[in-house]
């Protein structure tokens, strides 16, 4: 039932036109709380395009080898949750054993992806959409580099935006970062003429 | 009883989850574009948290500290797989059309946040109170968002023609991008009303 996509059509679609955050919504808390400033962003996507690659990996092989000969569907949820954690849980151990500079940048975010939607988001896509094994690597790492991108973008607009003193009072904030959202979003449908995949 | 009220004001208006403390947008921005599948959403959203709360407030005394976050998140998932259930046995084209974002329940901010900042510290039946109120007010702001996304996306309201037929319908109304639009005047609208009330 796998669709017959090239997993490298499935890569650029998955940082462009469908990014995870700008066509399906997933990853917004902390896309809105964390874009304030560059440095932190630039790490938080790195964080994020390491654990969805490795997550979604991870979450393919469990469900595919283990959830489905045991007909254990309806537990899918909390399986991959808990493959999530456990994941984010390891690499934050292996990190700071490994590389303890990229430990400082990297060590305050890994927590906060637990409980990042677009994490969960794509190991549920990758299963409703019966993504292969190798499809599903780079549907994982795509979507990752989309939301790297995706955060890096607003961050850099808002560092200029925010000081503007042109802004209403009741703007200013929350409702000014996701205006800038939607001319992003905007903008990012301008690729869905190049490549589709659904 | 005013505990109760204060509670309810609280999450609905002041305090509330979605245009004040700006949680919980991730999984439910994407099902906006109509008022029927918004609405079930919404309500789910509201039961899941209701019980949750529940369920941590009684069982706090005995989860220790360090592993407070997984068991929450267990029993969040536990009451998303029943509604996940539930929806597919009795609803089956709306939980069709929901796809991945029923599921996407689980790491939505706002029940993981009343868990942890409220029923933590607060007894049972309050914490459910807390939690479907903080439902409530979710929902009220996604209906908003849903009402004008449908009526000018599609002409219709929950499916039921509004609109004359010669209303030329706005498609960028069903993309992603109006619901940030829809939600951010949303934000300023009701932020200004704030600001003005505090002024006075």
């Amino acid at each position: 039932m796998a669709p017959n996509i090239n997993p490298f059509i499935l890569f650029f679609a998955s940082i462009f036109t469908s990014n995870i955050l700008l066509a399906n919504f997933l990853g917004m808390c902390s896309f809105i709380s964390i874009s304030k400033d560059i440095t932190s962003s630039n790490g938080l996507g790195m964080a994020v395009t390491m654990v969805m690659t490795i997550t979604t990996a991870l979450n393919w092989i469990v469900y595919n080898k283990i959830i489905v000969p045991l007909g254990l569907e309806y537990l899918r949820y909390i399986i991959f949750i808990i493959v999530i954690a456990a994941v984010v849980q390891i690499l934050e151990m292996l990190i700071d054993r490994l590389s303890p500079n990229l430990y400082m940048s990297l060590g305050i975010f890994l927590p906060l992806i637990t409980v990042n939607c677009a994490i969960l988001g794509v190991s549920l896509f990758m299963q409703l959409r019966y993504y292969t094994f190798i499809q599903s690597i780079f549907y994982g790492l795509g979507s990752g580099l989309g939301w790297w991108l995706a955060i890096m973008a607003l961050a850099a607009i808002r560092k200029r935006v925010d000081k503007s003193p042109n802004v209403p009072a009741a703007l200013k904030g929350p409702g000014l970062t996701l205006i800038i959202i939607g001319i992003m979003a905007m903008a990012f449908i301008g690729f869905s003429g190049m490549l589709n995949v659904q | 009883m005013s505990e109760y009220n204060k509670v309810l004001k609280e999450n609905v208006w002041y305090n509330n989850p979605v245009f004040v403390q700006i949680l919980g947008i991730c999984s439910a921005l994407a099902v906006t574009n109509n008022l029927t599948n918004t609405f079930i959403m919404t309500i789910a959203v509201s039961l899941v948290t209701a019980f949750s709360s529940l369920t941590v407030s009684i069982i706090k005394g005995l989860i220790p500290r360090k592993v407070r976050m997984i068991v929450q998140t267990l029993i969040i998932a536990f009451y998303v797989i029943i509604v996940d259930i539930i929806l597919r046995a009795y609803l089956p084209g709306i939980s069709k059309a929901l796809g991945p974002y029923v599921g996407l329940i689980i790491t939505n901010c706002i029940i993981m946040g009343r868990a942890e900042g409220f029923a933590q510290s607060n007894g049972p039946i309050i914490s459910f109170w807390d939690g479907f109120t903080s439902g409530l007010g979710y929902l009220v702001v996604l209906m908003v968002v849903a009402f004008f996304r449908e009526l000018l996306g599609f002409g219709t309201l929950f499916g039921y023609r509004v609109l004359p037929e010669g209303f030329m319908s706005w498609t960028i109304m069903l993309m992603a991008p109006s619901a940030f639009f829809m939600l951010a005047i949303f934000i300023w609208v009701a932020k200004g009303i704030m600001l003005r009330k505090e002024a006075k």
